[in-house]
């Protein structure tokens, strides 16, 4: 197991190497100059010029390259140009609140989508099976901002049950120490049980958006599975056993039918993580893809290519957990390790 | 006073409810089986055989119900049972084996622990500690070798004859009173059939338990069981013991069946039924059975499998054509006459000292390259062709039989260039194409002149080409006809001489049926005039009245177009109809060689005779 793990992650190393000379050349072909954005639009020219040389930005693009990656070496990402903030440390705040918000919203659209999905498998064409394809269809075509925006206007506005979604606490609480980076388990280590209770009630609304977005391909994703496998030769062979319904449709359908479910689940974590932009614009979530949103129109390219690398970094890993996921329950897998 | 039967079926009738309205699947079916009784239903793709076992133990598919009739189990009514009860039944009293056992069993799931779940649901007392020891037992009892250790394995760690024993295992676990084995042997190679049957019987013998085999190979029906009921197209056609169903079969659709199963002493010809074959036999004949069969072809599609009526409903009656046994030519004289024609100098192909082998490395020593550590001390490869030469002259044709797993696809893959040969001389039409890499072979000319046919009627026609574009693929690639009409009317040559109706051309794949797929992969093999054609088992996956028809068209065809064949199978007795030589190859090796008829009747390698013992022959019908 442990080879195993080793083994991926030395294979992920020129993918790593790849991903940094492709954004690095990529942010510097964005169009925008960002000696004269962060010159001010009243700078002389000559401001400009000095600003670049200060940047760095005059040099060849090979030593600019250079400078880059061994600062990279040493852990430092630069500083942003707008906020002058080191882009490490920054990503290092943001990131924890997206991560929260991602699983948050994952957890719950994962409690209700593959019951639904399996429910729905189990009885084609009931009503449960209806409700499923009502739900998914309405997951995909409501946009988050929409979701987002309603959720606000119904439980804030209108019925006042959810605070107002601006960030990760109530302006009254201050944030716990760090430890994980997530308010719901640093609240709880600091025993802190008031914050606790302000950041989960920060964190329903959002969550909630992004669980019904992600519903749909996960529950999707389920019945389809659990409908293959139930047809399989293997579920017939164990009703032809005579054992129960439960054992049926768990223990054989059911882990089988997980495979796909979970290569499911991998690809809208890695995209909810950074692309959920939205969310976090409208409840004014300190999130990393804001974050990287707001660098990307200043042309300001160290939190970029920060972000880029980060995330890189994060499906390097994330694509181990599905790997190791992958190999507990399929031992086929397991073997080609 | 009778006894009661174990199982009375009356007037079984089952129906499945479709988009075209409901299909009765089986109708009117009556069926007993005493205590300790083997049974065996026996009927071809679509004769209900399966749905009526499955409506037995009443796992139909929701579209399926039973609409008439009753089943009653030791005093049971199935069908008015709740399903508590007939779970309860299931696994513990009824118990049933399927065909493909490597599907049969849960892939992820330990062997072990799947006998466990059965024992768990039907054996309550049973400790916790206790069942693992029964499963072992079960285990051990399906003559598994190292049964402890076998408990820990998952299916795919097991090869095919070994799943089939543990899902026997698995059906036997709680001693039930009848067991279904719904074709226990299909795709399974003759000496693991032979082994996994006598199994079987032991174990059900043993135990005095009923047995129901369902199958569609009579020989395998006579061998094993006492009674026999023959089905065709949702009703049994004909109940009787097994000695007197073969040696005095009443019924002409059991007739036709005993004709088209091949077995010692018949030829090609034999195999279809009296009429038939003799029409088979001219050219001119054939022309008139064409236009019969397409007035006759546009059948429901309702019907899955070879209604066989339709099927040789293609070569029609014809009085004037000479008799059967006057029709038939000594193939391998044929032959013979054939390469003295062309001269002893060169044949079409030789095949000399070919060796492939795999490397059995896994991923760690792909690392130990990357980083430069030194390679393992051996190189660890598996030779899976070990050097075998043979050749193929004009005309001729010659089996490759073995075993899975004895090299014989991945000889017929080098041969075809689609894998690159270790090492050794691979020489077509005297030209050396062992040199020519597998990638680059596809645009040369001399791929043209070998082609293929293959296993899998349907799996081996792109679902989205018709007929007609299937046939005209390779035209297109390698071929000189140019032009839509040009095409079209080569590709409605190629249908009248392969025997499909040319109003059958404009169909996809999903609305042919199984021998009219095989006729358009063949069609497609030969149209680009190729000398020598690899055919893989074209007729695996055919029910025997239609491999019967496919046969005789291919021995047909290569006499009419000098074709040579490369004949890959694992069916003795089809390889004995089909070819003038036989190569018996067991492990990459080249065991036994000689002339069809020296090498079935007196075989001198042992591994030969193992093979030929195994077969499953029903006794030969009286003439």
């Amino acid at each position: 197991m442990l080879t195993m793990i080793g083994k991926r992650l030395m294979f992920a190393i020129p993918s790593l190497i790849g991903v940094v000379i492709v954004t690095f050349l990529l942010t510097r072909a964005l169009p925008g100059d960002p000696a004269a954005y962060f010159a001010g639009p009243a700078a002389t020219k000559e401001a400009v010029e000095q600003i670049r040389k200060k940047l760095g930005l005059d040099r060849p693009l090979i030593e600019q390259f250079f400078r880059y990656t061994s600062d990279l070496a040493h852990g430092d990402f630069g500083n942003s140009l707008t906020t002058g903030q080191p882009v490490a440390a920054e990503i290092r705040n943001r990131l924890p609140a997206s991560a929260e918000l991602t699983l948050l919203g994952l957890i719950v659209s994962v409690v209700i989508a593959i019951p639904l999905g399996v429910l729905a498998a189990t009885r084609p064409g009931s009503w449960i099976d209806h409700l499923c394809r009502v739900t998914t269809t309405a997951g995909v075509s409501l946009p988050v901002f929409f979701t987002g925006l309603v959720l606000v206007y119904v439980f804030y506005f209108r019925l006042g049950w959810s605070p107002a979604p601006l960030g990760r606490l109530d302006v009254f609480y201050s944030a716990p120490p760090t430890v994980t980076g997530f308010y719901l388990i640093d609240t709880l280590i600091a025993r802190d049980l008031e914050a606790f209770r302000s950041a989960l009630s920060q964190l329903i609304l959002p969550a909630t958006t992004l669980a019904i977005f992600s519903l749909a391909p996960i529950a999707r994703m389920t019945r389809a599975s659990m409908l293959a496998v139930l047809a399989s030769e293997f579920v017939r062979t164990a009703r032809a056993s005579g054992l129960s319904p439960a054992t049926v449709i768990v223990t054989y359908a059911f882990r089988n039918a997980m495979l796909p479910v979970i290569t499911t689940l991998s690809m809208v974590f890695s995209f909810l993580l950074g692309a959920n932009v939205l969310v976090e614009k409208v409840f004014a979530w300190p999130g990393i893809g804001s974050y990287a949103v707001e660098a990307l129109i200043a042309s300001d390219f160290a939190p970029v290519q920060g972000f880029v690398l980060t995330m890189a970094v994060m499906y390097v890993l994330l694509n181990l957990v599905i790997d190791i996921l992958y190999g507990v329950i399929d031992p086929r897998v397991r073997l080609e390790g | 006073m009778t006894v009661q039967p174990l199982l009375d079926v009356q007037d079984l009738t089952v129906e499945f409810t479709t988009r075209r309205g409901i299909v009765k699947a089986v109708q009117q079916v009556n069926i007993s089986v005493a205590k300790g009784e083997t049974l065996a239903i026996v009927g071809e793709s679509g004769s209900g055989k399966s749905v009526t076992s499955y409506a037995v133990m009443r796992i139909l598919d929701r579209a399926g119900r039973i609409a008439e009739g009753s089943v009653m189990f030791s005093g049971i009514d199935v069908k008015a049972a709740s399903e508590d009860q007939m779970r309860d039944l299931r696994g513990r009293e009824v118990s049933m084996i399927f065909q493909n056992p490597r599907a049969a069993l849960n892939p992820i799931r330990k062997v072990g622990d799947q006998i466990e779940d059965v024992l768990r649901t039907h054996v309550q007392q049973a400790q916790v500690a206790d069942r693992g020891e029964k499963a072992i037992e079960a285990l051990e009892q399906v003559k598994i070798a190292r049964p402890r250790e076998r408990y820990h394995a998952y299916p795919f760690e097991l090869s095919g004859g070994m799943c089939q024993r543990v899902v026997i295992a698995l059906a036997l676990a709680c001693n039930p009173q009848l067991l279904i084995a719904d074709e226990p042997t299909t795709g399974l190679d003759v000496t693991t059939q032979k082994a996994v049957m006598d199994l079987i019987v032991e174990l059900t013998r043993r135990r005095a338990m009923s047995t129901i085999l369902i199958t569609h190979d009579l020989g395998l029906a006579a061998a094993y069981c006492d009674r026999v009921v023959v089905m065709e197209k949702g009703r049994v056609v004909e109940t009787a013991k097994a000695a007197d169903i073969f040696a005095n079969p009443q019924h002409p659709y059991t007739k036709k069946l005993m004709r088209a199963t091949p077995r010692l002493g018949v030829s090609l010809r034999d195999l279809l039924p009296e009429e038939e074959s003799a029409s088979f036999a001219s050219p001119r004949v054939r022309g008139e059975a064409d236009t019969l069969g397409s007035a006759i072809a546009p059948r429901s599609v309702a019907g899955e499998g070879d209604s066989p009526s339709t099927v040789l409903a293609e070569g029609a009656p014809h009085p004037d054509a000479p008799s059967a046994s006057e029709a038939r030519r000594d193939p391998a004289s044929g032959a013979r006459e054939h390469s003295v024609a062309c001269g002893e100098s060169q044949p079409l192909l030789l095949v000399d000292k070919l060796v492939k082998e795999y490397p059995r490395q896994g991923a760690t020593a792909v690392l130990g390259k990357l980083f430069g550590r030194k390679p393992p001390v051996e190189p660890d490869v598996f030779r899976a062709v070990d050097g075998i030469s043979f050749s193929i002259g004009h005309g001729e044709s010659v089996g490759l039989v073995g075993e899975s797993g004895c090299g014989k696809s991945t000889t017929s893959m080098m041969v075809m260039r689609l894998l690159d040969q270790t090492s050794g001389l691979i020489q077509f039409d005297g030209e050396d194409i062992s040199g020519i890499a597998p990638s680059a072979f596809a645009r040369l000319p001399q791929r043209s002149r070998i082609q293929m046919v293959f296993q899998d009627p349907t799996d081996s026609l792109n679902p989205r080409f018709t007929a007609a574009r299937a046939i005209a693929d390779p035209i297109m690639q390698l071929g000189d006809v140019r032009g839509r009409d040009a095409l079209r009317a080569r590709c409605e040559e190629l249908a009248t001489m392969v025997g499909l109706p040319h109003n059958l051309l404009d169909r996809f794949p999903h609305q042919l049926s199984g021998g009219q797929k095989a006729r358009v992969g063949i069609a497609r093999a030969i149209a680009l005039h190729p000398k020598l054609v690899i055919l893989d088992e074209p007729t695996a996956a055919l029910d025997v009245s239609v491999q019967a028809v496919v046969l005789n068209l291919l021995q047909d065809l290569k006499q009419r177009l000098g074709m040579s064949y490369l004949f890959v199978s694992h069916d003795l007795n089809v390889v004995r109809l089909l070819c003038d030589r036989v190569i018996v190859m067991r492990t990459g090796r080249i065991v036994e060689e000689g002339s069809s008829e020296q090498v079935l009747s007196d075989p001198q390698d042992d591994y030969t005779k193992e093979l030929l013992t195994a077969i499953p022959h029903p006794p030969l019908p009286v003439h």
